[in-house]
């Protein structure tokens, strides 16, 4: 049985949350705060993802990194990075799909928080980052779990985008989902058994462990 | 000094009202300002913190000029350095007594007076759920206090005290905004709830 992956989806779902929670911090604090079109406008794209089929966001980004045209030649002539049919690929990808996963619910939070918060914070002489982190993240950190687990087992399990943009390369991008269907094609499906039992125990632990921790009040990804 | 003379739109359910102050508070002792509800009491105090911007005027302490609309003139709300009790507390769940003192300053021993005076010594382990009312009005005073402010700026801060609390915790105050030269405005809708305190009065009203 060839557990690679699992593994390679596991560390892909470790790097994209990651990497979203450091991006997703500070844009979540900035649409959290105010209104303008500017802001209207990046939060509609950053929940694109959540209603456009995977594959359609998967054909643009396949056409967006392809090293014969735009971003993807100017990256793989300058900087020698191809992430079609790569890891590095999958990351991005990943990033784009789930970001909506780590970015609404700390948004939401932030915004249920009573103004007076910060506002206390500041007459205290302290800065909007002091602020950020020494009271708002720890009053909202249930529902940055919240995304955090989320964000993991979006990424996890998410087959069209991956698809489109890594393709099914073992060791490189062939992931367990993709990994699954690949199974099932070849008519194996004990080893499609194998990987969706492995998938389905690991995200139901995660997701029951997320409502453990918020005592029974895991907040849904739109709140 | 302080000198205050600023303008402000406030929308109401009665429509568009104007907040119009135009006075001068001397440095030093208690100013209580009084008003009906939604006279724009609150939205006063903000103004003079920073927490809000007026639509015009000035507002000058000290020589300082804190606001000049005009000039586009508006110090940050940390280097006016005052000290705020807000009408709902806004004390921070995260935080215990002793964290809330402590996130203000770093004198312990200052720390220690205050919680004698605030008579909160025995719930420096508590987080605000887990204080009363009168408890959690007097954690939000002693925060104010505890980066010594030279303008404090009080909103209805013995609302949840009983007569007695409220007379003792006034009374130790006092001392300590007189030995520091802190001048503090108060604001209550009750214009009695200071007699003998308070040095000067101010009336807000909208237009």
């Amino acid at each position: 049985m060839d557990l690679s992956p699992i593994w390679l989806s596991l560390k892909l779902a470790s790097i994209t949350t990651l990497v979203l929670l450091l991006i997703g911090l500070p844009v979540a604090y900035w649409l959290s705060k105010g209104k303008s079109v500017i802001k209207i406008i990046i939060e509609a794209l950053i929940t694109m993802p959540l209603v456009l089929p995977p594959s359609v966001l998967g054909f643009y980004l396949l056409l967006a990194f392809s090293p014969q045209h735009g971003i993807g030649k100017w990256l793989h002539q300058i900087f020698d990075i191809q992430f079609v049919f790569s890891f590095e690929g999958l990351i991005v990808a990943s990033i784009i799909y789930s970001m909506p996963f780590m970015i609404s619910p700390i948004k939401s939070a932030l915004q249920q928080l009573p103004l007076s918060l910060s506002q206390a914070s500041y007459t205290l002489g302290k800065t909007e980052r002091q602020t950020f982190i020494k009271v708002l993240l720890p009053n909202i950190r249930t529902s940055v779990l919240t995304a955090i687990v989320l964000t993991f087992a979006h990424t996890l399990g998410e087959f069209g985008v991956v698809l489109m943009i890594g393709g099914n390369i073992p060791n490189v991008t062939r992931v367990a989902s993709i990994a699954v269907y690949d199974s099932v094609e070849n008519l194996d499906y004990a080893a499609a058994n194998t990987y969706s039992l492995i998938l389905f125990s690991i995200t139901f632990v995660m997701v029951v462990a997320v409502f453990v921790f918020n005592k029974y009040k895991a907040k849904s990804p739109l709140e | 000094m302080i000198r205050i003379d600023i303008e402000k739109k406030l929308k109401s359910y009665q429509g568009e009202l104007t907040l119009k102050v135009d006075t001068q508070i001397p440095m030093g002792g208690i100013t209580q300002v009084f008003g009906e509800s939604g006279a724009g009491k609150t939205t006063f105090l903000k103004i003079i913190a920073g927490l809000i911007a007026p639509d015009r005027g000035v507002i000058i302490v000290n020589n300082d000029m804190w606001v000049d609309i005009l000039s586009k003139i508006s110090i940050s709300i940390q280097n006016r350095k005052i000290g705020f009790v807000f009408q709902n507390y806004a004390l921070f769940p995260n935080m215990t007594v002793q964290q809330h003192l402590e996130y203000a300053t770093e004198d312990k021993e200052w720390i220690k007076k205050l919680l004698a005076i605030g008579k909160l010594e025995t719930f420096t382990t508590h987080k605000p759920e887990h204080l009363s009312g009168g408890q959690q009005q007097r954690l939000a005073i002693l925060r104010a206090m505890a980066t010594k402010p030279q303008l404090l700026l009080m909103d209805e801060p013995f609302s949840a005290l009983d007569p007695k609390m409220k007379t003792e915790l006034i009374n130790e105050l006092k001392q300590l905004w007189d030995e520091g030269g802190t001048s503090v405005i108060i604001v209550s809708h009750n214009p009695n709830e200071l007699d003998g305190i308070a040095r000067n009065l101010l009336e807000i009203k909208t237009t």
